[in-house]
C-alpha cells in the first residue's frame, strides 16, 4: 500500500529520468565511436609546396609556337614561348573540371582534351565550358634558367 | 540404398529439405506477352556473380599502389595463364552488367511493376543500380591508366561541385586534395570491401522482396485477366521458369565469352599526373550523356555558374526519378500519364545524348 503509493504517482517520471540518461548514453558512447572515424576518414591536410618559385625550363628547351608541362609544387603547369618570343607561364588545371590542359600550335591556344574547353596562351578563358581564367605566373630569366614564380610572391 | 538419397534424408530430417521443394513447386510466374522482360533483372544477378568470381581471381595478382598497379594488370594481361580472359570477362561483365540493370530498370518503370506493394522493391533496385555506377567508377581506375586517371579527376571534381558539402566529398573520395595514390588505395578499398558488402545485402533484400510480393503484371494484362479469367496464364517457376531463366544466362555467357575473347578490353597507357589530357578522351557509355550535357552547358546561365546547374539538375532528376512511383496514382489517372510522360522523356533523352556524344566532335 505504502509502496504503491511511494511509486504510482512518480513512475512516468522516474521512467523518462531514465531514458533521458539511458539514451544520452547510448548517444554519448555512439558519438565517442563516430568522431574518431570521420576524422580518421578525412587525411590530415598536407603541407603546400613551400616554394613559391620553380626552375620551369631552360632557354632552347621550346621551340616558338610550343609548350610543355612542368611540375610546380604538386601540380602540373604549362610553359609556353608564344610565336613572337614571349615566355607565358599558367597553371595547366583546367578551370572547369580539373582535367590537364596543353598548347596547340595548330590552334595557338590552350586547349583542353576533356571538354574542349580553350584558353589563350595566356590563360584568358576563351570557348568552352571553362568558368575561369587559368592562374598566371610570373616568368623570369636567370642566365640560361627559366624561373616561375606565383604572383604576388615578389 | 544411394548415397545421394541418404544424404538428402540426412538433411530433410536437420533441416525440412522437402519444405524448400514444396514451396519451389507451387512458386508460379505469370506468363504473358511481356514475360521476357523478368528475364533481365536474373540476367544482372548472373552477371554480378560473375563479377563476384572473376573478380576474386584479379585480387590473386592485383597491386593496389600507383607504382604497381599498372604494371600488376599488365603482368596479369600478359604473363598469368588467362589473364587476359579473366580480366576482360571482369570488364565486359561490368558493362553488360550496368546494360542488363538498366534495362530491367526502364523495364519495371513502363511495365508499371513498382506500383503498391512494389515501392521498396524498386526503391532497393535504384540503389542497387547507383552501387553500380560506384563499382563501375571505381573499379575504372584500378589499372591507373591516362583514361581512368582524368575520368578519376573530371568524376571527383564533378561530385565536389555540389554545394556546402561538395569539398568534403571531393577530399573524401580523393583522400587529398588531388587524385594520387591515395585515390587508387581508396577506390580499390570501396571498390572490393565497400561496395560488395552494401551490394550483396542489398541483393539478397531485393531479391527476398521480388519473392515476396511474386512477379507484377502489368495493368494491361490484369484487365484482360480480370475480364476474361479463363485467359490467365502461369508457370511453375521450378522447373520451367528457372530453366529459361538459365538458358538467358547462357546467352548472356555467350555475348560475354565472344566480347571478352574477340573485343579484348585494352590497358591503355601507364597514368602520368604530369601530363596533358589526351585528346578523344571520353567516359564509359553509360556516362556518356551526362557528359555530353556538361560539355554543350554554357560555363554562364544567367548570374549562375552553367557546371553546377548541370550537376545539380541531374542530381534533381536522379532523385525525382526514384520518387517517381510515388507519384503514380494509379491507372487512368492524369499523374500516371505524367509518370509515364516522365519515362518517355528520360529514355529519349539518354538515348539521344548518348548516340549524339558518339557523333559530335
Amino acid at each position: 500500500m505504502s509502496e504503491q503509493s511511494l511509486n504510482a504517482p512518480g513512475q512516468p517520471k522516474r521512467r523518462l529520468f531514465v531514458e533521458i540518461f539511458l539514451g544520452a548514453g547510448v548517444a554519448a558512447s555512439l558519438a565517442s565511436f563516430l568522431y574518431p572515424v570521420l576524422r580518421y576518414i578525412f587525411p590530415p591536410e598536407t603541407a603546400e609546396a613551400t616554394s613559391d618559385t620553380v626552375l620551369a625550363g631552360r632557354v632552347g628547351d621550346l621551340k616558338p609556337n610550343t609548350g610543355k608541362i612542368f611540375r610546380f609544387g604538386s601540380r602540373p603547369a604549362l610553359l609556353i614561348l608564344t610565336p613572337d618570343g614571349q615566355y607565358s607561364a599558367i597553371s595547366a588545371v583546367c578551370t572547369h573540371l580539373n582535367c590537364t590542359v596543353q598548347y596547340r600550335s595548330d590552334l595557338r591556344s590552350v586547349w583542353c582534351a576533356c571538354h574542349n574547353g580553350m584558353y589563350t596562351p595566356d590563360g584568358r578563358n576563351i570557348s568552352g565550358p571553362p568558368p575561369r581564367p587559368l592562374d598566371k605566373y610570373d616568368v623570369f630569366l636567370k642566365g640560361e634558367e627559366i624561373y616561375v614564380r606565383r604572383q604576388g610572391n615578389a | 540404398m544411394d548415397v545421394l538419397g541418404t544424404v538428402r534424408k540426412w538433411l530433410d530430417e536437420r533441416i525440412g529439405l522437402h519444405g524448400l521443394v514444396e514451396f519451389m513447386e507451387h512458386k508460379k510466374v505469370p506468363q504473358h506477352r511481356y514475360s521476357h522482360w523478368y528475364f533481365f533483372g536474373g540476367m544482372t544477378l548472373f552477371l554480378f556473380g560473375v563479377q563476384v568470381l572473376t573478380g576474386i581471381l584479379l585480387l590473386l595478382y592485383y597491386r593496389p599502389s600507383p607504382n604497381e598497379a599498372y604494371e600488376s594488370v599488365e603482368y596479369i594481361m600478359t604473363q598469368v595463364r588467362f589473364g587476359w580472359l579473366i580480366r576482360s570477362i571482369h570488364s565486359w561483365s561490368a558493362n553488360l552488367m550496368i546494360l542488363t540493370a538498366s534495362v530491367h530498370m526502364f523495364s519495371v518503370f513502363f511495365l508499371k511493376a513498382y506500383r503498391k506493394p512494389r515501392e521498396l522493391t524498386w526503391l532497393s533496385g535504384m540503389l542497387l543500380l547507383f552501387l553500380l555506377l560506384g563499382f563501375g567508377f571505381s573499379g575504372y581506375l584500378l589499372p591507373w591508366n591516362t583514361l581512368s586517371f582524368f575520368a578519376t579527376k573530371v568524376g571527383t571534381d564533378i561530385a565536389g561541385q555540389v554545394p556546402v558539402i561538395g569539398k568534403w566529398i571531393s577530399v573524401f573520395l580523393r583522400g587529398g586534395e588531388d587524385v594520387t595514390g591515395a585515390t587508387l588505395t581508396r577506390f580499390f578499398g570501396f571498390h572490393v570491401a565497400v561496395l560488395p558488402g552494401i551490394a550483396t545485402a542489398l541483393v539478397a533484400l531485393h531479391v527476398l522482396l521480388v519473392q515476396r510480393f511474386g512477379m507484377s503484371v502489368p495493368p494491361s494484362v490484369e484487365a484482360e485477366w480480370e475480364a476474361r479469367p479463363s485467359e490467365r496464364r502461369e508457370m511453375r517457376f521450378f522447373p520451367n521458369f528457372l530453366l529459361r531463366e538459365l538458358m538467358a544466362w547462357y546467352v548472356a555467357l555467350a555475348i560475354l565469352g565472344g566480347l571478352a575473347a574477340f573485343k579484348p578490353w585494352e590497358l591503355g597507357t601507364k597514368a602520368d599526373a604530369f601530363a596533358s589530357a589526351p585528346p578523344g578522351i571520353r567516359p564509359e557509355w553509360y556516362f556518356m550523356f551526362m557528359f555530353q550535357t556538361l560539355k554543350m552547358i554554357p560555363p554562364k546561365i544567367w548570374i549562375f555558374d552553367g557546371e553546377l546547374l548541370g550537376v545539380l539538375g541531374f542530381n534533381a532528376a536522379f532523385v525525382v526519378w526514384v520518387l517517381l512511383p510515388f507519384f503514380d496514382r494509379g491507372p487512368g489517372g492524369r499523374a500516371q500519364r505524367w509518370v509515364t510522360g516522365a519515362g518517355v522523356f528520360a529514355l529519349g533523352y539518354v538515348v539521344v545524348m548518348t548516340v549524339y556524344a558518339y557523333f559530335a566532335k
